[in-house]
């Protein structure tokens, strides 16, 4: 595992907060994905091996819950919210200019065809109030209609853009 | 009849502006104050106060908090955990996002003072992993508040100790139930427990003697043992004391969340004159009224019986727009104030539609260890999402129910209950809209349909 130095620091730390090491095995798997991008199998042994677990032990971890990657994703990393609320307003609609803006399809999985993005259509997130909402990496946005989600897609455009000159 | 004024105890600060969520404000605000007396006092007198004053929890299913605290083994000489669970995940329910993320030392005054009064050295904040922002946050706030000597060794001189640690999840709704969240934090997959024997007060986290309370709960602790347990039941109603906060979202004029007395506003007050109503030109046609599990109401159906104020029983013939907002209400309407998300429909919504998008969220966020639930809520969406994008029979109404009915009372946990009550509701009231979709379909374009 070719992980910073700081991601092992913070590892180390973070097993401390635990009298059972298992414990840390959510904690271990988000900087591993933070650093890393996704979860890959050696990183599922790597974790076992620090933990004094079976690797399936981590592997049954990392495929109940969603936010765990085990490919590579978009470089960034767009949740729409699907359930009933935003979807009362326009989530799906939401959604679509998503899809459309990137040339691709919502999915757990799927990464836009220039590999900047994955739209994920994911449930509530906790901000049904101000819907419809969209999660980009870890910035919450608030009623994305889809002219806001068409700016808010401009905007990752441009960065790709800037970064790439 | 107008509503009433908002009464904010614990959004008091939210959305303030100038109010930041660093304790140099928390601090000029008062803050910490309460702990600093809570810490002089016996611990037994604290779980009193939280006892007298009747509070119920507020992560969904109201059960007394002094009751929970008094369930705790104390004899076992296991150490005993706090844990609070911060998941936020039942769809409509936004309301301690903001307190975490606007008010986080509000929350760990009130998880200190519980922690103090229960004995508990170390405690966990479960937060739901999408909130990577308010888990940071909150990790500030405690660094600010180990700094300060409010958490941590030896607590403001008295000898006590008690850390706090923040734990994300990872995007799995039933990590906020009680014991699939205890399983989370052990490392595993969040499969709840089955009770009994595992009732977290005897065994819980570590096979030790576990509290779990919502975010807003343990807020409550903090103002009651700040005013005491008989002054706090003086607001709200007997039996539902203290405030809500009600999180309204879907098809009104000014969604969002507002802190009222328990009991004192009703339905059509919050819908009506908080919330500004239906939108221009449409009608309300249903509400959701705790979360969306919660069973839902359709406006213009009457609920009657008798209900006890005071010592008398009195007879109440209410529309939904009468009904008073508390537990107990809501519980004799036959639906639940549960979370306290109000989820509101208007006229252009169509039943079908609306209860496959509540199907999907549930058959994607079933656990699956038990097959009647694993199995039940799976069919359940594909057959309301077949009624929309495919064929639609008018005997589906009746198989609908008759998955529904085969689920509850027959898994290890409560999702079990959250998953069918959707779709027992919907076909029980608007049982029409479903036997007649496949003649409505016809006559919708496609584009239209918004919901699944
Ligand atoms: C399927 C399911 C999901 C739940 N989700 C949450 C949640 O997101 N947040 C929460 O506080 N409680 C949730 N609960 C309730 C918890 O199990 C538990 O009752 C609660 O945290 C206790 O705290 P309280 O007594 O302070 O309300 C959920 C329960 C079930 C059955
Ligand atoms: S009722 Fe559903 S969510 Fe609960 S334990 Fe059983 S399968 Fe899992
Ligand atoms: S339904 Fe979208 S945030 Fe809750």
């Amino acid at each position: 595992m070719n992980l910073k130095p700081e991601t092992l620091k913070r590892i180390d730390e973070v097993i401390t907060h635990y009298p059972v090491k298992r414990s840390a095995t959510l904690p271990l798997l988000h900087l591993i994905q933070e650093d890393a991008g996704y979860i890959s199998e050696e990183a599922v042994e790597w974790v076992a091996k620090k933990l004094e677990l079976e690797p399936i032990n981590v592997l049954e971890v990392v495929t109940f819950y969603p936010m765990f990657k085990r490919k590579p994703i978009g470089r960034r990393h767009i949740k729409v919210c699907r359930t009933l609320s935003c979807a009362l307003v326009g989530g799906y609609k939401t959604c679509e200019t998503f899809e459309k803006e990137f040339h691709t399809h919502a999915g757990p999985g799927e990464v836009s065809p220039d590999g900047e993005v994955t739209v994920e259509f994911v449930e509530c997130l906790a901000s049904c109030g101000t819907a419809p909402v969209v999660l980009i990496d870890e910035t919450l946005h608030e009623k994305v209609d889809c002219a806001k989600a068409k700016q808010l897609s401009d905007r990752i455009k441009a960065e790709a853009a800037a970064r790439k000159s | 009849m107008s509503a009433p004024a908002q009464r904010r105890i614990i959004f008091q600060h939210i959305d303030e502006p100038g109010y930041t969520n660093d304790i140099a404000c928390y601090l000029k605000h008062g803050g910490y104050e309460v702990l600093k007396k809570a810490v002089t006092r016996k611990p037994e007198e604290l779980i009193d106060e939280v006892k007298k004053s009747g509070l119920r929890g507020r992560g969904g299913a109201g059960f007394p908090c002094g009751v929970k605290w008094g369930l705790v083994d104390r004899k076992s000489g296991k150490p005993i955990y706090l844990i609070v669970n911060a998941d936020e995940s039942e769809p409509g329910t936004f309301k301690d996002r903001y307190i975490m993320y606007q008010d986080p030392h509000q929350l760990i005054e009130g998880t200190m003072i519980s922690c103090f009064a229960n004995n508990v050295k170390q405690a966990y904040i479960y937060i739901r992993g999408e909130m990577a922002e308010g888990a940071r946050i909150l990790e500030k706030a405690i660094a600010e508040a180990r700094a300060a000597n409010f958490v941590g060794p030896n607590v403001l001189g008295t000898g006590y100790s008690c850390e706090i640690y923040v734990h994300r999840g990872a995007g799995a709704y039933i990590c906020g139930e009680e014991t699939g969240l205890i399983e989370s934090l052990e490392g595993k997959r969040a499969n709840p427990r089955i009770k009994p024997p595992y009732f977290p007060a005897v065994l819980g986290l570590y096979q030790c003697p576990t509290i779990v309370n919502n975010v807003e709960t343990l807020c409550h602790v903090k103002y009651i043992v700040e005013h005491g347990g008989e002054a706090y039941t003086k607001v709200g109603t007997p039996n539902n004391t203290g405030t809500r906060i009600f999180c309204v979202s879907g098809h009104v004029q000014r969604p969002g969340y507002y802190e009222f007395e328990a009991g004192k506003i009703t339905m059509g007050q919050l819908l009506y004159d908080v919330c500004g109503g239906p939108l221009p030109g449409r009608t309300f046609k249903a509400v959701i009224p705790g979360g969306s599990s919660a069973k839902v109401m359709k406006f213009g159906e009457r609920y009657k019986g008798k209900r006890k104020i005071g010592a008398d029983m009195v007879d109440y013939d209410w529309g939904v727009e009468d009904v008073p907002m508390d537990f107990d209400c809501l519980a004799m309407v036959g639906t639940m104030g549960g979370s306290g998300g109000v989820i509101v429909m208007d006229d252009t919504v169509n039943m079908v539609e609306a209860l496959a998008n509540i199907n999907a969220f549930y058959s994607h966020e079933s656990c699956g260890q038990c097959t009647p639930c694993r199995e039940g809520s799976l069919w359940m969406k594909k057959i309301t999402t077949r009624m929309v994008h495919g064929e639609a029979r008018p005997e589906d109404a009746a198989l609908l129910k008759s998955v529904a009915d085969q689920i509850p009372g027959r898994t290890i946990c409560a999702f079990g209950e959250a998953c069918s009550w959707p779709t027992q509701s919907f076909i029980a009231k608007f049982g029409d809209e479903f036997k007649t979709y496949h003649e409505t379909k016809k006559t919708v374009v496609e584009k239209t349909r918004e919901l699944v």
